[in-house]
């Protein structure tokens, strides 16, 4: 269906460009992160990446821990590919994109213990903070995944604790404490198109590409997780690279928060 | 005895004014209401005499007879394909409007045209209830290959066309490009990729401010300061 | 009854919120809105008209509208909402749908379907006023044959006095509140939206029909410059 496409976007990958006169490895500019969008989330972050925009909210609940771990909060990472942003998404429960999506954001922050879950807990064996994340596209210009993971970094960021009586949550009062976040945990998005190595996709290039490779990485370089998609299989030798970008790319992306 | 409340070439919303009493005529994109002229759409004023018109400035395509446009394979049936051509309403080709040769019956259509494939054709038939029946049979008509296909909204066509193309042309000339323009808003380039991406952006350009006046000039000082880069 | 006295930050009965109001925030839809005003906001997208699926759907006489409302899920005042909808937003989605219709000639896109996508990332009451106002925005942007823009508001009555622009303290007034969304065509002041939550006289909602047509031509006026503003690209000298 896209193989004219994919012929000219590997064309001009050989002339070490792209659609928009990128250069493979680039970003697009601005990347912008707005703090603060949603008052009555208890944290929140618009991200524009080029035209890509995604709205992130955090909304802070008490529930009972689970029974393995009586005395660790919990993360629950929801994402909406809202048909807002996009012709091709339809309404109603997440698909399967969507769903990828927010796991793997959601393993990015869980495996790298960014949030310290000994930190959310009230009282042990009953109650327990648990920090639902929610991913909503606004405009999709390619690269909803890793607008989204920024965000939601943005969002844990601006996150404060509501009131807390020990009885009942006041959400209409805001407290100064932040979350217990640390290291800054953010997934990169690399793909494979014929021997290429792209980041930050358009929606054209998504349409075209044979493998991708998300790494997500703390602030000290470290990998925390990683998901590999499209048919493609990738060798190891073309997986090192790929890491290699996905945490360079991160760090760029960081100076965004 | 009437007053015509809306100035030349403004942007004027749904249901303003823009005239009072019977002096004046609703063109299209507006519509009277008992002693008032109003808009009938987000639009650009245009005043021909007596008639108050309005230029679109955003909306999808709506096929139309006799326009050349570009559209995609996206279905290849027993006696014919199914084209999208970038509107609420897709174009059927049939084997009898595909080719000049002689198609046998029960012959391999994917071997003329395949999904996927770009095709510069014509609107031959729209009925009113909007089905639409497209020709290659004709000049310039034919399959395209390679180059990309850049979209713009169709009410942005005729500026990037240009009086007698004289705009299009003009972007061809200095960027080396070949480029074939659909009515529908498909527009196909084809050059070498720096070249390429100029022509898309100065297309681009143009598209945000057709509705701005000294268009011509400014494009042409754009692509003199692209191209000698 | 409570004699109510002063609005929050000193708002007059007849005075509106702050208002922002943005067109074409989202570039992928055929035309697309952001209106906030208060704490509420909300982004309208428009994708069409459009092949409309499935085919029995089609009607060869017209095309037809669809609206969908959606809260965020941290768009509550209180806590988190579930996403997926609920029968509240099923029915605003439904009376925003027949407050804009009136104004949209969809017999000229026979067989096909507009569909305008509602999200609110925060609300803080006359959240489905603030939709249909970014809707019918984002209507007029997609370029669609419309005779006229739509306008919406909440008025009622606070204790003893009617207001317009009802906030979030003032719906949950203990002392009697009543809420009263509507929605105005302002070329000829016909309302497409009318509901009631609460207890009035007659002549009470008359007063407030007619205070909220004239705050509902001041959102015209904001609607009207969002549109054009977009369209007005600095022109270099």
């Amino acid at each position: 269906m896209y193989r004219d496409l994919k012929e000219h976007v590997i064309k001009l990958l050989k002339a070490d460009t792209r659609l928009d006169g990128r250069k493979p490895l680039e970003f697009r500019k601005p990347v912008t992160v707005e703090y603060g969008v949603s008052k009555t989330a208890e944290g929140s972050a618009k991200v524009k990446i080029g035209g890509t925009e995604v709205i992130v909210g955090v909304k802070l609940e008490i529930m009972e821990p689970y029974p393995d771990t009586p005395d660790k909060g919990t993360i629950m990472v929801g994402a909406e590919l809202l048909p807002l942003s996009n012709p091709e998404f339809e309404s109603g429960p997440p698909g399967i994109q969507a769903i990828e999506l927010a796991r793997v954001v959601d393993r990015g922050i869980r495996e790298s213990k960014a949030l310290d879950f000994k930190k959310l807990c009230i009282k042990e064996g009953e109650k327990i903070w648990c920090v639902v994340i929610d991913i909503c596209s606004i405009n999709d210009e390619g690269n909803l995944l890793d607008a989204s993971a920024l965000a939601a970094l943005a969002a844990l960021k601006d996150a404060r604790f509501p009131k807390f009586d020990g009885d009942k949550v006041d959400y209409a009062e805001k407290t100064d404490e932040k979350l217990p976040l640390s290291r800054e945990p953010l997934p990169v998005t690399v793909i494979k198109i014929g021997d290429n190595f792209i980041v930050d996709p358009l929606t054209d290039e998504e349409k075209v590409i044979e493998a991708r490779l998300t790494v997500a990485s703390t602030k000290e370089g470290n990998l925390c997780a990683m998901q590999k998609g499209g048919d493609a299989p990738l060798t190891t030798d073309e997986i090192s690279k790929m890491v290699d970008i996905a945490v360079d790319k991160a760090k760029e992306l960081r100076g965004a928060l | 005895m009437g007053k015509l409340i809306a100035k030349e070439k403004a942007i004027v919303v749904p249901g303003e004014v823009l005239a009072e009493g019977m002096d004046h005529l609703p063109g299209s994109g507006t519509y009277r209401e008992g002693e008032r002229i109003l808009a009938g759409k987000l639009g650009l004023t245009y005043i021909d005499g007596r008639t108050i018109k309005l230029i679109s400035l955003s909306g999808r395509y709506i096929p139309k007879r006799n326009d050349t446009i570009i559209g995609k394979v996206t279905d290849v049936l027993m006696s014919g394909w199914r084209i999208e051509i970038n509107s609420p309403y897709t174009a059927m080709l049939s084997m009898k409007d595909a080719t000049s040769d002689f198609i046998a019956k029960g012959a391999d259509l994917t071997k003329y045209f395949n999904l996927g494939d770009h095709l510069v054709t014509k609107i031959v038939n729209v009925t009113s209830q909007k089905l639409v029946d497209v020709s290659m049979k004709g000049p310039g008509l034919r399959k395209l290959h390679g180059g990309r296909i850049l979209e713009v909204n169709t009410n942005k066509v005729p500026r990037v066309i240009g009086k007698q193309g004289s705009m299009v042309t003009m972007i061809k000339d200095a960027t080396g490009c070949r480029i074939t323009v659909g009515q529908n808003g498909l527009i196909w380039i084809d050059g070498e990729p720096k070249m390429e991406l100029t022509a898309v952006k100065t297309i681009q350009k143009i598209a945000e401010e057709s509705h701005l006046s000294g268009l011509t000039d400014k494009i042409k000082a754009y692509l003199d300061k692209e191209t000698k880069k | 009854m409570m004699a109510y006295e002063k609005r929050a930050h000193g708002r007059g009965f007849d005075d509106l919120r702050e208002i922002t109001a943005k067109v074409g925030v989202i570039p992928r839809a055929d035309g697309s809105a952001y209106f906030k005003i208060g704490g509420t906001a909300a982004y309208a997208a428009v994708y069409g008209p459009r092949n409309l699926y499935p085919r029995f759907l089609q009607n060869p006489q017209t095309g037809i509208l669809r609206c969908h409302y959606n809260m965020m899920p941290f768009s509550g005042k209180g806590e988190r909402v579930r996403p997926g909808g609920s029968r509240r937003s099923k029915e605003i989605s439904l009376v925003t749908e027949k407050a804009i219709t009136p104004v949209l000639n969809l017999e000229d896109y026979p067989n096909s379907v507009v569909d305008v996508f509602i999200e609110l990332p925060e609300t803080a009451a006359g959240s489905r006023c603030a939709g249909i106002c970014a809707a019918s925005m984002a209507l007029a942007d997609a370029g669609l044959n419309m005779k006229d823009l739509v306008a919406a508001i909440s008025v009622g009555k606070v204790g003893d006095k009617i207001v317009v622009d009802l906030n979030t303290e003032e719906e949950a007034y203990e002392d009697g509140s009543v809420d009263i969304p509507i929605a105005m065509l302002p070329s000829n002041g016909r309302i497409t939206l009318l509901q009631m939550d609460g207890e009035l006289k007659k002549e009470e909602l008359m007063q407030a029909l007619e205070k909220g047509k004239k705050a509902l031509l001041k959102i015209y006026d904001i609607q009207k410059n969002a549109l054009k503003e977009k369209y007005q690209v600095e022109e270099n000298v």
